[in-house]
């Protein structure tokens, strides 16, 4: 199913293309409250009708994927970075580390995050701009979400430091950083690949959770998340079906990274 | 086939669950802390069990905020204002059959003002050091003294639910109109008639109408506003403006608007000398011109027209409109005039360049707000004032916290800038706010627990706080509680921003419901509700 992997790529860089050029897509910003229409229908002027304190609805969409998107493969990355380090070093140096590192990821994946998040951001100095309480999000995200990814690496890490080629490597005189840099990361690089490619829409729901909880992106930002507390109040969804556009956004995104990314992970 | 007929009509006239047994069904936010009646709390759902199954020696009647005979058919405050004297209804019985009688009474206070229960309820008896004496003088009276005068001492006699003294089953044992007959924890509670209750109506009935109440627990309030449009329970207490407006959409005849209610919605600056914030944001905050002017920047209207879809109006003071004898009716609500705000704002140096302000040292104004997280009418009224300050060239970054971190951070670090949040008040009495005005105070939230008042304007409310609670005379106490809001007005220590509406749904099978802006808004008549299955039988 070739072609639905390449549609999957097109509507991701339709969906990313439409959110860099927000700034002339928009009909209105994504903070203006039009005070006289607030919960308005769909219309000429606003697509997708006004929240309810008459902000654009089209526009918050737009600015609220372009945040989301933008900064989930970012923490996606940083993520991926760190499990790349810590599970490769444990995973190849083998022993008394990678015991250790393996126990810290037990509890690292045992430990209730939402908790901590929750605390660290009440500990987060209050006057922060929104776009920096964005970033610290996904940056908290990015520097939490790492144990998974690891696991999978290190596991990888140790057998291919087991492997013929690596041996037959180390016989030939390879060693140390070397032997990392051109025998072990080479090869775990599609793995690496297939962790990023997870991390990135498991961010997004995460980040849609965080801002449920009124802890994700700080007003008048919009993010996913922020869009999807308005489905809050679902007894009133069915006389607002337009309402559901974020939701049917994120869920279309979140299967085309999967589509996109189900080859890539052939490769792993 | 006949005979069958016949067979399972005579079983339904056999069984008694066939009998067409009245049941008010409702919910509640959360499971009670506590089934004792003198343990319950204002602000928890032990509070509606108890207004259900206590029977009080007088009721404030909700809707004309006056104190109605209870279990006391007389009384009498003494001239101090340090005791009371009940005569009580006789040959009353509790529901186990118990006689009621003065000791019950005594019994009751002794309890309740007993410093080892920790009695919330007690708490509001405390107005000196020493203890509570109880004269029983006859079998029918009673005189309570307290160690020194009590301001409003009748009107908190609606909250204490009489418990016997001689019971085997102790407080269980009720003297309202219903009883807890099952208790089943995180699920419901179902209160029984009480077949004692003293209670008739003008035909000679005994009351209340309905023969139980099903107490179910549900936090969700989504899913109780859909449990009522589904028929499966039968009020709500209290409704958000978008659910009402969904409700009135829908099922006009469900839902009540009683009108502008006690509570107030208020934003305050952090005005601890020792808040861990740099001196020059110390110093706007407290500036009364920099307060004024981020009040008239404010657009009232708009928050009570577009967060509470004009279910609000905007506040004035710490006084509600609602509570109409101790309002100060000659003050209004401070206008949108951000012109005047930037004039006051000059006077204190600040000036207006490119669109954003600055104070005379040159810093940009900015400050944040919290606010708690998950409330989403505080959280859209945020949204609202970030604008309408962005107009004068403040940028306001909103912060929402999880309650305690808010807590901590407003009662205990002192590390915040201003906080967004309600007031809940259900007393008239303008007295039981003296935590909250005295300046050494700790609920006194811009500033708590001062050792001497910061300013000249907190002195004098203070004093006049001081004066109100130390005259019975009602004249001279409305006096200085006008001043107070008078000064409050002007001050704005608390930004008023706006008075919610009351509003509540009822089934419409629910009859001789009137709802009231005091809680409990919806039941406070529950003995004389009646379901409309049964409306000859009520009637």
């Amino acid at each position: 199913m070739k072609w639905v992997r390449w549609a999957a790529i097109f509507f991701l860089l339709g969906v990313a293309t439409a959110c860099l050029l927000a700034g002339f897509i928009a009909p209105a910003s994504y903070a203006h409250q039009f005070r006289d229409l607030p919960d308005a229908a769909p219309s000429s002027q606003h697509p997708l009708g006004t929240d309810d304190l008459g902000r654009d609805r089209f526009s918050r969409l737009l600015y609220g994927t372009r945040v989301s998107l933008l900064l989930a493969p970012a923490a996606a990355l940083l993520s991926s970075l760190l499990a790349a380090v810590i599970g490769g070093a444990a995973g190849f140096a083998g022993g008394r580390l990678q015991v250790c590192v393996t126990a810290a990821i037990d509890l690292f994946l045992s430990l209730p995050w939402l908790f901590l998040l929750i605390a660290v951001r009440a500990l987060m100095p209050l006057n922060v701009s929104p776009l920096a309480s964005v970033a610290i999000t996904f940056a908290l995200l990015g520097c939490l979400g790492w144990a998974a990814a690891a696991r999978v690496i290190c596991a990888d890490a140790a057998k291919l430091a087991d492997s013929d080629a690596v041996l037959l490597a180390r016989a030939t005189g390879s060693g140390g950083f070397r032997l990392l840099w051109r025998h072990i990361v080479p090869n775990l690089k599609p793995v690496l690949s297939a962790q990023f490619w997870i991390s990135v829409p498991v961010f997004i729901l995460t980040e849609a959770n965080l801002g449920v909880l009124g802890l994700g992106v700080a007003e008048p930002l919009p993010s996913w998340g922020s869009l999807l507390r308005e489905l809050e109040g679902f007894s009133t969804l069915s006389a607002q079906p337009w309402q559901f556009a974020p939701l049917i956004l994120l869920i279309v995104t979140v299967s085309c990274f999967h589509l996109a990314m189900q080859k890539r992970e052939d490769w792993a | 086939m006949k005979r069958s007929l016949i067979l399972l009509a005579l079983l339904l006239l056999a069984d008694p669950r066939a009998r067409s047994e009245t049941e008010l069904r409702f919910c509640l936010g959360a499971e009670p802390k506590t089934l004792n009646p003198l343990l319950a709390a204002d602000d928890d759902p032990s509070e509606t069990v108890r207004y259900l199954t206590g029977g009080v020696l007088m009721r404030l009647n909700r809707l004309t905020q006056q104190l109605e005979p209870g279990l006391a058919t007389a009384w009498k405050v003494g001239p101090k204002g340090d005791s009371i004297r009940f005569t009580l209804r006789p040959n009353l019985y509790f529901s186990d059959g118990t006689p009621f009688t003065a000791e019950d009474v005594a019994y009751t206070m002794q309890r309740l003002m007993d410093p080892a229960l920790h009695s919330p309820t007690g708490d509001e008896f405390r107005s000196g050091e020493g203890n509570v004496l109880t004269q029983v003088t006859a079998r029918y009276e009673v005189t309570i003294v307290f160690p020194a005068p009590v301001v409003g001492l009748d009107k908190l006699f609606d909250q204490v639910a009489i418990v016997s003294s001689k019971s085997p089953l102790k407080e269980k044992a009720a003297l309202g109109p219903y009883y807890v007959s099952e208790n089943k924890p995180g699920s419901y509670l179902l209160l029984r008639r009480n077949p004692n209750y003293w209670k008739r109506d003008a035909a000679g009935r005994q009351l209340p109408y309905i023969d139980s109440v099903r107490l179910d627990i549900q936090q969700n309030r989504e899913i109780e506003t859909l449990r009522l449009m589904r028929g499966e329970i039968d009020l709500i207490e209290r409704l958000t403006a978008e659910s009402y407006d969904k409700l009135a959409a829908q099922a006009p005849k469900t839902a009540y608007d009683a009108g502008v209610g006690f509570d107030a919605e208020q934003m305050w600056f952090n005005q601890v000398p020792g808040a861990p914030l740099p001196a020059y944001k110390k110093a706007w905050f407290a500036s009364v011109n920099f307060r004024r002017a981020i009040s008239a920047s404010i657009q009232r209207d708009d928050l009570a027209r577009v967060v509470f879809r004009g279910h609000a109006r905007p506040a004035v003071s710490w006084i509600s409109p609602a509570n109409k004898f101790w309002f100060n009716a000659k003050l209004t609500p401070h206008p949108y005039d951000p012109k005047a705000a930037l004039q006051w704002l000059a006077q204190d140096g600040f000036s207006l360049r490119n669109g954003a302000l600055l104070d005379r040292e040159g810093h940009p104004v900015e400050f944040s707000v919290v606010t708690n997280a998950g409330n989403t009418e505080r959280e859209r009224m945020a949204a609202m004032i970030q604008q309408d300050l962005a107009g004068i060239g403040i940028r306001l970054n909103i912060v929402t916290l999880d309650f305690p971190s808010l807590i901590e951070r407003i009662a205990r670090t002192f590390n915040y800038e201003a906080c967004l949040l309600g007031l809940v008040d259900n007393d008239l009495d303008p007295n039981s706010q003296m935590n909250v005005w005295l300046s050494s105070a700790e609920n006194h939230q811009w500033n708590p627990s001062q050792k001497t008042p910061a300013t000249p304007w907190e002195a004098e409310i203070d004093a006049l706080m001081r004066a109100q609670a130390a005259t019975f005379d009602a004249n001279k106490r409305k006096q200085a509680v006008d001043k107070v809001q008078e000064i409050v007005w002007r001050q704005e220590p608390f930004i008023y921003l706006v008075n919610k509406n009351v509003l509540s749904a009822v089934s419409p099978r629910v009859r001789n419901a009137h709802p009231a802006v005091l809680r409990p808004q919806v039941y406070w008549n529950i003995d004389e509700l009646y379901l409309a299955t049964e409306g000859a039988k009520g009637k």
